[in-house]
């Protein structure tokens, strides 16, 4: 569990095409994730990007991190705007107006962005079938406007529009399986990543760009600022968040579900817990209703695994 | 030779986006937009266009794929009306704030509630402050003609700006009309290919929709202030090298029997031409009155509206939109504004009629400027009056 030497800088791309010096809180996991999803785009791309707080710490006029094309218009339009893009190319490229680079388009967005606000464009996107790539960094709340619930918020987490409160034990309803609803629209290539497992993220990230057809990877994507814990335990938070099943790391590739990292037990969710703010005020059984769920939710994969692949278990 | 062909307004756009080999066209349907889109599929689905046709889920998402294909640098367009012009609202600022040379036609309608399909100017005026330019038309030759002219417009390395051409719904939309329809050559000598400075493209990174702080807000809004009034010469050229042409010329104000008129009316789009048979009839009665239409909307064209005014004594404007709990509609409210500083103006009278389709005949038009003239002699406590109005 402590083991981070996983993460080798010589396997990586020394490309950084989301450059240093942008504004991200010290131990932002969503900008580590931004970074590393970048390192396996590569150059040949043009990237749309929701309002968020990665466009806000790495647009400011007149500085950019943004060494390929990049756009951002509004919060909740990026997925049409990526539509617009793919088939502006695809037009022109017909057309003989420009040369066929094989340009990647890739729409980024945080969950708010993506579930709440995006959810209809993202959709209307996903289903018309344009060549792209969609990358939610899910760091669970309204962060760029100030910790402000999402529905992709976990049950019970404090933010400050579900605030704990006398009568109130945080965020009410349970996390949006955002995962599944990308699934359910039958397109070919949908994955969960970490940036606390960086080559596995790489990998899922050249694997959505190189898909023909829409590809969406949901980034897990720690925010020590929102989530109130420590920015040097970023990396740990992340994988206790796999260790305990709450995020777990999956593909479904065509349909086939894929589990990619199953640990041998699963961690108990407190250890995940107990390291940050937002969940300091739960009661121990609140704690083992959501543990329970977790471990719910986690078998409820592992049989879509198992249907998938014929093995029971996974 | 351009052929003069019976053909439903909205068809014969859909013609001339054809023949202007547009890349790109996302659109959302919409009552009385419906025909201009479908037949823009048809087209597409029998290979006569060769366009990306996105059918996206919301006007939000039409407009906003707009954004992402122009930035792309391909030629752009799509269509609209009424809520779906509102649901777009927050994006139309964006493409004129980031100089995205979309081209729009607008089948104005009616805001709900209550829900009305029909005509007025209520979507447009909730728009005359996003930034793009706005050219308002009066028959179906003159959509057509503004269509192909709004490409040139837009895509001007001068302007690159967004340009919607306004339509009454229906009154417009929907009616067959003798139209000449340029030949596809005629069209392609007029209409350079689009070639957008810095388009989105890896070779070249560039950002776009950066982050603007207080530093910095005032002169990008500043620079689009002026990018935007200065692209009147571009559309006044536009519409000379048009008339030089095709013999169908354009004017930012038209004028119809107003010469020396001491008595003036307005308006704009499809009612004008009852307005000119109303003018007529008044004029065989002896009556000293002529007509002014606003053709261009924005950028608004002060000097042309004052130069129309400068002799009359009394300006009656009608508006089809209303601008609630406001000083007048709010053409009239612009056209005090635009004129309250000059030495001599004549007496603004304002009426708003023709709200959600309600038809004003020519008799109407005439009841307006008796109305206007008695107004403008006695005063009235009203700010405006609604025509026809049952209280
Ligand atoms: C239409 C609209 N509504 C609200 C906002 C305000 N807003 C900007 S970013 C944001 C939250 C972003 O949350 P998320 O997508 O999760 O990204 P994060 O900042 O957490 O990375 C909100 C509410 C907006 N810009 N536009
Ligand atoms: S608020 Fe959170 S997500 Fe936003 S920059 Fe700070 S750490 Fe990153
Ligand atoms: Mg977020």
């Amino acid at each position: 569990m402590q083991n981070y030497t996983v993460f080798v800088p010589r396997l990586a791309p020394a490309t950084e095409n989301f450059a240093p010096g942008h504004r991200a809180c010290i131990g932002c996991g969503e900008a580590l994730a931004v970074r590393l999803a970048c390192k396996a785009i590569g150059d040949n791309v043009i990237v749309a990007n929701a309002t968020g707080c990665m466009e806000i710490v790495a647009s400011q006029v007149p500085y950019t991190s943004w060494r390929v094309p990049w756009i951002h218009t509004l919060f909740e339009n990026t997925a049409a705007v990526a539509s617009g893009i793919e088939a502006g190319l695809k037009a022109m490229i017909r057309k003989g107006q420009i040369p066929d680079r094989e340009t990647k388009v890739v729409a980024i967005a945080g969950d708010g962005g993506t579930v709440d606000i995006g959810l209809q464009a993202l959709s209307g996107a996903m289903e018309r079938g344009h060549d792209f790539l969609y990358l939610c960094f899910d760091n669970e709340a309204y962060m760029n406007t100030g910790i402000q619930r999402s529905s992709a918020t976990p049950f019970g987490a404090s933010t400050t529009t579900s605030p704990a409160g006398k009568v109130s034990m945080g965020q009410f309803s349970w996390k949006k399986d955002m995962p599944a609803i990308a699934a359910a629209h039958n397109i070919p290539y949908v994955a969960t990543a970490n940036p606390s497992y960086p080559f596995d993220l790489m990998e899922k990230v050249e694997k959505g760009l190189m898909t023909k057809g829409p590809a969406y990877v949901h980034i897990y994507s720690v925010c020590p600022t929102g989530w109130r814990c420590p920015g040097d335990l970023t990396i740990r938070i992340g994988r206790l968040a796999t260790e305990t099943g709450i995020f777990p790391l999956y593909e479904v590739e065509d349909g086939q579900y894929k589990l990619n990292y199953d640990p041998p037990k699963l961690q108990p969710i407190t250890s995940y817990m107990k390291l940050q703010g937002r969940f300091r005020h739960l009661p121990p059984e609140i704690i083992d209703k959501i543990q329970q769920t977790i471990i719910e939710k986690y078998q409820e994969l592992k049989e879509k695994v198992a249907a998938s692949t014929g093995v029971a278990g996974g | 030779m351009a052929q003069r062909v019976g053909m439903e307004v909205s068809v014969a756009i859909g013609e001339m986006v054809r023949m202007a080999d547009a890349d790109v066209i996302a659109a959302y349907p919409i009552t009385p937009q419906t025909h201009i889109v479908e037949h823009l599929a048809e087209l597409v689905a029998d290979g006569e266009l060769d366009a990306e046709y996105i059918p996206v889920e919301s006007e939000h998402s039409a407009m906003s794929a707009c954004l992402g294909a122009a930035a792309a640098g391909a030629r752009t367009f799509t269509a609209t009306a009424g809520q779906g012009l509102e649901l777009m609202h927050e994006v139309l600022y964006v493409a004129s704030s980031m100089r995205l040379p979309v081209v729009m036609t607008v089948a104005n309608r009616a805001l709900s509630a209550p829900l009305s399909v029909w005509s007025d100017h209520s979507d447009a005026m909730a728009c005359r402050d996003t930034g793009w330019i706005q050219i308002f038309t009066e028959n179906g030759q003159e959509v057509v003609d503004n269509v192909l002219c709004a490409f040139r417009i837009a895509e001007d390395a001068e302007v690159l700006l967004p340009v919607m051409v306004h339509l009454d719904g229906f009154h417009l939309s929907h009616v067959i009309e003798p139209i000449l329809l340029p030949e596809q050559g005629e069209v392609s000598a007029f209409l350079p290919p689009n070639k957008y400075p810095l388009p989105l493209n890896p070779e070249k990174p560039v950002a776009m929709g950066d982050f603007g702080p207080p530093f910095i807000y005032t002169e990008a809004k500043w620079a689009q202030e002026v990018n935007l009034k200065k692209s009147k010469e571009t559309i006044l050229n536009v519409w000379r090298q048009f008339g030089d042409s095709f013999r169908r010329h354009y004017q930012p104000v038209e004028h119809y029997r107003s010469d020396d008129a001491k008595v003036l009316l307005l308006t704009m789009g499809s009612f004008s031409e009852t307005a000119m048979t109303a003018i007529d009839s008044m004029r065989s009665d002896g009556k000293d009155v002529g007509l002014i239409r606003l053709r261009l909307w924005r950028p608004f064209p002060f000097e042309e509206l004052r130069q129309a005014v400068k002799n009359a004594e009394v300006l009656i404007v009608l508006d089809r939109a209303l601008s609630f709990g406001g000083p007048a509609g709010p053409v009239a409210s612009e056209i005090k504004a635009a004129l309250y500083n000059q030495q001599t103006r004549p007496k603004i009278v304002s009426f708003v009629g023709g709200l959600g389709g309600r038809d004003i005949t020519a008799k109407g038009f005439t009841e307006i400027v008796n109305r206007g003239i008695e107004v403008a002699q006695k005063g009235s406590k009203d700010e405006f009056e609604i025509f026809g109005v049952r209280e």
